[in-house]
């Protein structure tokens, strides 16, 4: 059972990024991380 | 030519892990003039999510941290919803997922350069001491509160939520992004105030219990380690042991770096795959299993021994 866990867990997390990439969702991953994230870096 | 002698007798000392870390290092920060400029990669790799904890706000970085890149979707998924836009974190959520089932929790052991920083002070002769094991559950309070719960129910009064970890918590975001831009960008330096002089306490704190016990982020806060972690019992590398070879001699044991059982806790969501004590057995019964990968032959001689 357990030897088919890894692919079956593969298979759903390459639906998930698909389903990001889909959605635009690497866009939104690069414009905030091209920018400095003040509150992330302790600033604000 | 003392000097090369003497480069050369510390490089032949470090471990082909070492050299891996110090490897992933550079490649995930390569963009040094950065920290010189006080600016940060503006390239389309940015929408790569790393799995390492490696803060996107870091002048050198080429990649994007997962962890950040979850809190910022969070933080904006009402907002977004209630405009008719769907973005669920599914991609940062996706990449970690594909590493975790590939290999868990293998890149917190290998490719972390927060992980490495933790190791080499922890090499700093001196009193030693044990993490309580009940602190290893505190990472995934801070998973479920600081990253996904927070960021999306605590809303500004423009609608949008916070980066808690990153802004309240993460050391590694402080050592890697927040004092170099302060060192040298003058517009961030003048603005400065009692949250940064928070962090910064944060981080001397933890450098300070780095000294003391073996990575005590990875093991009480990371909330990346948190996530992949739950994908040691069932990736691809899965560490597996011979039990009817295993002499029970307890090197393993006391060759793991996070203090686990080894014989009874391979695969614990607490294992950051470091394999040392794969290196440590010395009769062969313990070895990862990867597709492609051979298993170690058989030990020469009588196994009982």
């Amino acid at each position: 059972m357990r030897r088919y866990a890894a692919y079956v867990s593969l298979a759903v997390f390459i639906g998930l990024t698909v389903a990001g990439l889909c959605l635009d969702e690497f866009r939104a991953v690069v414009a905030n991380a091209i920018n400095i994230c003040l509150s992330c870096i302790g600033i604000g | 030519m003392h000097l090369t002698a003497r480069v050369r007798r510390v490089a032949d000392r470090l471990s082909r892990r070492r050299w891996i870390q110090i490897l992933s290092l550079i490649v995930l920060n390569p963009v040094i003039p950065n920290f010189f400029t006080g600016t940060i990669v503006q390239a389309r790799s940015k929408g790569i999510c790393v799995p390492v904890l490696n803060c996107y706000s870091c002048p050198a970085a080429l990649g994007a941290c997962p962890i950040g890149s979850l809190q910022h979707t969070f933080a904006g998924i009402r907002t977004r919803l209630s405009l008719g836009e769907l973005q669920l974190g599914l991609y940062a959520l996706g990449s970690i997922g594909i590493v975790g089932s590939l290999v868990g929790r293998f890149p917190c052991g290998w490719f972390c350069p927060f992980g490495l920083l933790q190791e080499l002070l922890y090499k700093i002769p001196g009193r030693k001491v044990r993490i309580p094991k009940i602190l290893r559950y505190l990472k995934y309070v801070v998973l479920v509160l600081t990253v996904f719960v927070l960021p999306a129910l605590v809303l500004n009064a423009v609608g949008f939520g916070d980066t808690w970890f990153c802004k309240w918590i993460c050391p590694a975001g402080t050592l890697e992004a927040g004092l170099p831009l302060v060192a040298a960008n003058a517009g961030i330096r003048g603005m400065v105030g009692l949250l940064f002089v928070w962090k910064v306490a944060l981080l001397v704190l933890f450098l300070l219990w780095m000294i003391v016990s073996y990575r005590p982020f990875c093991r009480t806060i990371c909330p990346l380690g948190a996530l992949l972690g739950l994908f040691n019992k069932i990736s691809f590398l899965r560490l597996k042991i011979d039990q009817s070879h295993c002499t029970s001699c307890g090197s393993c044991s006391r060759a793991c770096p996070v203090e686990l059982d080894v014989p009874t806790q391979a695969n614990s969501p607490e294992c950051i795959r470091c394999l040392k004590c794969v290196k440590a057995c010395q009769v062969g019964c313990l070895d990862y299993q990867f597709p492609l990968h051979e298993s170690r032959p058989e030990p020469a001689g009588d196994p009982e021994i």
